[in-house]
């Protein structure tokens, strides 16, 4: 009983972090119809601009925290300038395709700027374990699990107060009505890429202080595939849950029955949630029977 | 029809209208190139055979996900894991059993075809993102099972596979599995151009344009889908067992998700909907893939300041940005420039 809590415990933790990533995922998805799959690699990318700035040059994390943030909203800003706006219109498969390609550029960049060895981040999160009762989590689990439900809080104020967001959740519903009703697309496209970048970048620390960043870290992403299935892919929301879903499912599957589930138990429920719930189990309901 | 005619041609009976090759600069193109391809390991090394042989095989793949995306827009994200099914069906056989060619590839393409089948039922409710993550699915669960039934496929270690024969002939090199390859993948093609000609073929455009209208009109959407993913799993087979044939080892490193993406990315690059694409797509990521690493050993020694492990990754950034640059002026894929390529040669000399 005590290590099925144990792993159910840790799972929510670890869950955070997939959350984190399909939230990244979900938010382009949302507001442009382009699926990212190089979410992983700008995962990978956060951490190694931190890793620079907290490693190489020694920064306080008050200091070098912020600046990665600002480097990768900078960076995502510039995917979309660069390489989706000139396809704005195309067919959404061509974009996806970018975003494929981008795969092979950042991996490449990485390896040019960063080398290919893995690189552990120093933890910045003070001691090593949190007790409570009978289950321990490792402190960066905790941190990196506070540090989610911080952000998705902050999305969520942001997306039902403040102007952008609402700005943003209307560019989701219709790119035609909302640049009639004076919303600068453009702009949105960019600042959603800009934020998907950031919040990939602040999973990409807390994994970089627990495992390492390197360049297959990238494959991080697939997991995050598997809670954007879930959750379904228009919902933000369903990320979360997605996110803990996998988490659980994974260290479960993999603690209890046999390790090598972990890595496709996720999937296989997926198949059949699928089948039963065509959306996800939070995506929106199309009424549309053949 | 009447634009894809060349100026002066004009079909006297129906045989003529159906022909695949109709004009005589056509046929004279059919035969030049069939004979320089077939000639090619007279003068040729073992390399450029490699390459040729290889690119075959991704083409078979390719235009096999063609008809089911391309035609039938059910988007897949397996069929490297379905070609790993028909690659593992020939090794099982052959390393196991000592099933000789003629009998592995039917049963490597019909393995394949009905574990495509099982991985499609999901595409009666869901189709779309959806689909092509319930295919994703079927690339980790393949993949995996295949990775862990060790007695069977020798797990992470690679399984041999012993050289094709055919009577006392055994293919055990490059140029003679060329000679079995290159004809094969031209039958492939040819089946492919033409069960999309076929009523199947005309089914599987009129769900990819609309399922609802289909429906209504009397095609059993959910049966041509699954047809749709028992051919194109087909395809993947017959790559499979050719792809274990020409490795001689084979392993799960070969048939990974990101390979799987890259078939899809030959399939959009080179023009959804037209297997002349699927073929323009493949020979072009595959050969800048080739070209790339054939040009990476050498960037160290043009950058010296940088080290080389560092320099490598040049070769990725290259690759990467050659085909961002390639969507953005070409986003309707290698086909389109084609079809306007050869309308304006039939217009040719006038301009409308």
């Amino acid at each position: 009983m005590n290590a099925v809590l144990q792993y159910l415990a840790t799972g929510i933790m670890v869950g955070g972090i997939y959350g984190l990533i399909a939230l990244s995922i979900v938010l382009i998805c949302k507001a442009t119809g382009v699926f990212n799959f190089a979410v992983g690699q700008f995962v990978m990318l956060g951490g190694f601009i931190y890793y620079t700035f907290a490693n190489l040059l020694g920064l306080n994390v008050w200091i070098s925290f912020p600046l990665s943030l600002v480097i990768a909203f900078g960076a995502g800003a510039l995917v979309n300038r660069v390489t989706m706006q000139p396809l704005i219109g195309q067919p959404v498969g061509t974009q996806m395709m970018v975003t494929l390609a981008l795969i092979s550029f950042i991996n490449g960049i990485t390896l040019v700027i960063w080398g290919g060895n893995i690189q552990v981040i120093h933890n910045f999160l003070p001691g090593d374990v949190v007790r409570i009762g009978n289950t321990t989590f490792s402190s960066i689990l905790v941190g990196a699990f506070t540090i989610a439900i911080l952000v998705f809080g902050a999305f969520a104020l942001f997306f039902q107060k403040s102007k952008i967001g609402l700005a943003m959740r209307a560019t989701a519903e219709s790119h035609k009505v909302a640049q009639a009703r004076g919303i600068n697309v453009r702009l949105i496209f960019t600042l959603t890429w800009a934020l998907s970048a950031l919040i990939a970048a602040v999973a990409g620390i807390f994994l970089g202080i627990k495992v390492g960043v390197a360049i297959p870290m990238g494959a991080i992403g697939l997991k995050a595939f598997a809670a954007v299935l879930f959750g379904g892919v228009d919902s933000v929301l369903g990320a979360i849950v997605g996110g803990l879903l996998v988490g659980i499912i994974e260290t479960l599957s993999g603690g209890l029955l046999n390790p090598w589930l972990m890595e496709i138990m996720p999937f296989i429920i997926i198949l059949l949630i699928l089948i039963v719930r065509p959306g996800g189990l939070f995506g929106q309901k199309r009424i549309e029977r053949i | 029809m009447s634009i894809d005619r060349p100026c002066g041609t004009y079909d006297s009976s129906y045989d003529q209208d159906m022909a695949i090759v109709r004009t005589r600069l056509q046929w004279i193109l059919l035969v030049v190139g069939l004979l320089f391809l077939f000639s090619l390991p007279l003068y040729s090394g073992n390399y450029i055979l490699y390459m040729v042989n290889n690119i075959c095989i991704t083409l078979i793949a390719v235009v096999g996900l063609n008809i089911l995306m391309g035609y039938c827009g059910l988007v897949s994200l397996g069929q490297a894991a379905f070609m790993g099914v028909g690659a593992y069906t020939t090794g099982i056989l052959a390393h196991h059993l000592g099933f000789t060619f003629w009998l592995a590839l039917p049963s490597s393409a019909l393995m394949a075809g009905i574990v495509g089948v099982l991985f499609g039922l999901p595409s009666l409710r869901i189709k779309g993102f959806y689909l092509s993550m319930a295919t994703l699915a079927a690339q980790f669960i393949i993949m995996t099972l295949i990775l862990n039934a060790e007695s069977l496929t020798g797990g992470a270690s690679s399984l041999s596979v012993p050289a094709p024969r055919i009577g006392d002939f055994v293919f055990n090199s490059q140029s003679k599995m060329f000679y079995l390859i290159v004809p094969l993948t031209i039958l492939m093609i040819f089946f492919a151009k033409n069960i999309v000609r076929t009523g199947t073929g005309r089914a599987f455009i009129a769900i990819r344009d609309n399922d609802l209208a289909a429906e209504v009109t009397g095609i059993n959407v959910f049966s041509y889908k699954l047809v749709a993913f028992f051919i194109s799993n087909v395809f993947a087979g017959v790559a499979g067992c050719l792809w274990a044939y020409t490795m001689r080892s084979i392993n799960p490193e070969q048939f990974t998700l990101i390979d799987s993406v890259w078939m899809m990315g030959m399939v959009f690059i080179g023009g959804q909907g037209s297997i002349a694409g699927a073929v323009f797509g493949t020979i072009f990521i595959r050969g800048l893939d080739e070209l790339v690493r054939t040009v990476t050993p050498s960037l160290p020694a043009l950058i010296p300041q940088l080290k080389a492990e560092n320099v490598i990754g040049f070769g990725p950034v290259i690759f990467a940005v050659v085909v961002i640059v390639f969507l953005i002026y070409e986003p309707r894929g290698l086909a389109h420039r084609w079809e306007v390529f050869k309308a304006s040669y039939r217009l040719n000399p006038f301009t409308y």
